[in-house]
């Protein structure tokens, strides 16, 4: 009450008003420094506070005290929230991939010229060849404080180490493992390695993936690749057209043989069943035969004869006691003819 | 009563200002190292928290306490084996002495040309005393070739390598860590950020891919001629092995039979072989002579009787 002391009629006109500054004031302290005491944290968030810049403690979410005006500051970090950075190519919208071609990381005015020489996405295999690997590593904030605290732009370190080591492991594969079969194993070796380093430099990040997207050879390579492919596939044709004639031909072979055999067989019983056939006929007749001999020779003979006789063409018969007949006869005429019906 | 009054303002003020001037925050992030009309005093501040310095005599200065980045300039270098690569690397520094840091260095950016200088140097002369197989890879880990590859990757067949990128790239970090060490820095990690062939020399090496895969390819398909021909082969052998075995196998069938044919011929026939040869000529007789001309003497047994009815009698005496 000493400020009223001064001045007379002006202190008197003013007299009231100090004391509501003063309250206005004090109220409005106060709603300010609401601002600054309260604080939220979203629930995929920590809240890393700094005392003077000193760090005191860490806040799980919900609604949050600290002392005001800038004595506790606080840190909003995303410790849930999985963050993924893409190498060799951009995604630029939901479904829209580019390949990446340019290098606008690059610091500090790097020629373009290098630029276009050194995509992110080519890299020397350890057979000295070149393949464009394209990949994601997905990670998260394990530890806020180490995040917060120990390494300016983890996101470009990250970066550049994910770069450093995916090329030291591609670096020990061929090309061929590159392209197929050695995937899983170095993305596999690239999380464990990437981790490693990041947890030397406490960045406070769990890599939770790394995945291999599209690897391939470069582009002016790609169609000898391909035609490697095709020559597998014309390989598999040639030799498949080989066996289908060897399909073709042998089960028929086999058929055939069994034939022949069948054949032989048949052969075989036909000319041992004749056999005994003709040898028990001759058997019977001479059976027959041995009783009457003579009579059955004379038998055959003239029955033969009969048989013969009418076939005869030319029959000459020439007493025994003439001598010097043949002369006359046409043996050349009847020998032609003879031979025309042979 | 008045002019004590502003003298005590005045002296609030002036009190603030000091306080304000003397007090410092010092950040997680931050170390601070206090000067004195450009004379640093006693030891930096590395703890994080409030701190009280002279009010306008001293001066704090801070510096990062983070680990740094660093990135080099993708470099033309050529390796002991005489191939171009580009090189690009990047490494992490911090600041761990800022008294010293201050008085070699003073500022950041000068801090990092300082870095370009000395870690592309310390590269440039590792990397140039190295073939490129040890840059390029780490370990002598045993690589998988594929096996229509085997002949076509076969005649430069993978070297095993000496030294392995990692150790580079560690040897290049401790030559430089010694150097930088003066300048409060200290250097924690070097790497091969990126490595390539230069332009030109990619051309070549895409030019020996193509190469390479074409013989691969070449080689895929006369393999599939080879093994084409081989089964063709195949068949014929078999299809002959097949053919001759059934000949083989009839014929002795057949053989066996006509074997069994005469013995069982020659058992039958043997009990009177004048008569079989009797019997046979006569029947083979009307066959063999039929259309042919005889000329037939009147003493033959057929005709005997021609002459009289006794002279077969005559004869047959």
């Amino acid at each position: 009450m000493e400020i009223n002391v001064p001045g007379g009629n002006m202190s008197r006109f003013r007299n009231p008003q100090p004391a509501v500054f003063i309250l206005i004031g004090l109220i409005a302290l106060v709603f300010a420094s609401l601002g600054t005491l309260i604080y939220t944290i979203e629930p995929d968030e920590v809240g890393v506070i700094q005392c003077f810049g000193k760090y005191t403690r860490t806040t799980q979410p919900g609604l949050h005290f600290k002392l005001p005006f800038g004595i506790e500051t606080v840190k909003h970090i995303k410790v849930t929230h999985v963050f993924k950075e893409e190498f060799g190519f951009r995604t630029l919208g939901p479904g829209i991939r580019t390949t990446y071609m340019r290098d606008d990381a690059a610091p500090r005015g790097k020629t373009s010229q290098s630029a276009l020489l050194d995509p992110e996405s080519l890299m020397l295999t350890g057979d000295l060849n070149v393949a464009e690997v394209e990949w994601i590593v997905q990670y998260r904030v394990k530890d806020p404080v180490l995040y917060a605290f120990k390494v300016r732009n983890v996101r470009e370190t990250l970066r550049n180490m994910s770069e450093a080591i995916m090329r030291l492991v591609v670096g020990d594969h061929t090309i061929n493992e590159v392209l197929t079969v050695g995937r899983d194993a170095i993305s596999q070796m690239v999380h464990q390695k990437l981790q490693e380093v990041l947890d030397g430099y406490q960045t406070g990040i769990l890599i939770t993936n790394v995945v291999l997207q599209d690897v391939t050879p470069p582009d002016p390579v790609k169609p000898s690749f391909n035609e490697v492919n095709e020559a597998k596939q014309e390989m598999e044709k040639t030799i498949n057209q080989a066996w289908e004639e060897y399909n073709r031909v042998i089960p028929k072979a086999h058929g055939q043989a069994e034939q022949v055999i069948r054949g032989a067989e048949g052969y075989a019983l036909d000319r041992v069943n004749r056999a005994h056939g003709d040898a028990e006929n001759f058997l019977k007749v001479w059976e027959a035969y041995k009783d009457s001999k003579e009579i059955t020779r004379t038998r055959l003979y003239l029955e033969t004869m009969k048989q013969l006789w009418p076939q005869i063409k030319g029959k000459y018969v020439i007493d025994q006691d003439v001598k010097g007949v043949l002369p006359f006869l046409n043996l050349a005429d009847q020998k032609q003819e003879g031979g025309s019906q042979s | 009563m008045k002019s004590i009054m502003n003298l005590a303002g005045f002296l609030a003020f002036f009190l603030a200002l000091l306080v304000f001037n003397s007090a410092f925050v010092v950040d997680e992030t931050k170390q601070v190292v206090i000067t004195q009309f450009g004379q640093t005093v006693g030891q930096p501040i590395k703890e994080a928290g409030l701190h009280f310095k002279i009010p306008f005599i001293q001066k704090a200065n801070y510096f990062e306490k983070r680990i740094l980045e660093w990135n080099g300039y993708p470099n033309e270098v050529p390796t002991k084996d005489k191939k171009f690569i580009w090189l690009d690397t990047t490494a992490r520094w911090k600041i761990v002495d800022p008294l010293l840091f201050l008085q070699s260095m003073g500022t950041e950016s000068h801090a990092q040309s300082r870095l370009d200088d000395i870690i592309d140097g310390m590269t440039r002369d590792l990397i140039t005393s190295q073939n490129i197989n040890d840059i390029v890879r780490n370990t002598n880990r045993i690589m998988n070739v594929a096996k229509e590859e085997e002949d076509v990757t076969g005649e430069d067949q993978i070297e095993q390598i000496a030294v392995g990128r990692d150790k580079i790239t560690r040897a290049i970090l401790e030559k430089a860590k010694a150097i930088v060490s003066e300048y409060g820095i200290e250097l924690v990690d070097v790497r091969i950020k990126r490595l390539n062939y230069i332009a030109r020399v990619q051309q070549k090496v895409f030019e020996r891919m193509i190469s390479e895969r074409k013989r691969a390819a070449e080689k895929l398909r006369s393999e599939g001629q080879g093994i084409n021909a081989e089964v063709e082969g195949q068949k014929e052998r078999e299809l002959k092995r097949i053919q001759s075995e059934a000949y083989r196998k009839s014929q002795e069938i057949k053989g066996q039979a006509d074997g069994e044919a005469v013995r069982i011929y020659a058992e039958a026939y043997s009990k009177d072989p004048e008569f079989y040869n009797f019997q046979k000529t006569l029947e083979l007789y009307p066959e063999t002579l039929k259309n042919s001309a005889f000329v037939i003497s009147t003493d033959a047994e057929y005709l005997r009787y021609l002459k009289g009815k006794n002279e077969s009698l005559e004869n047959a005496s």
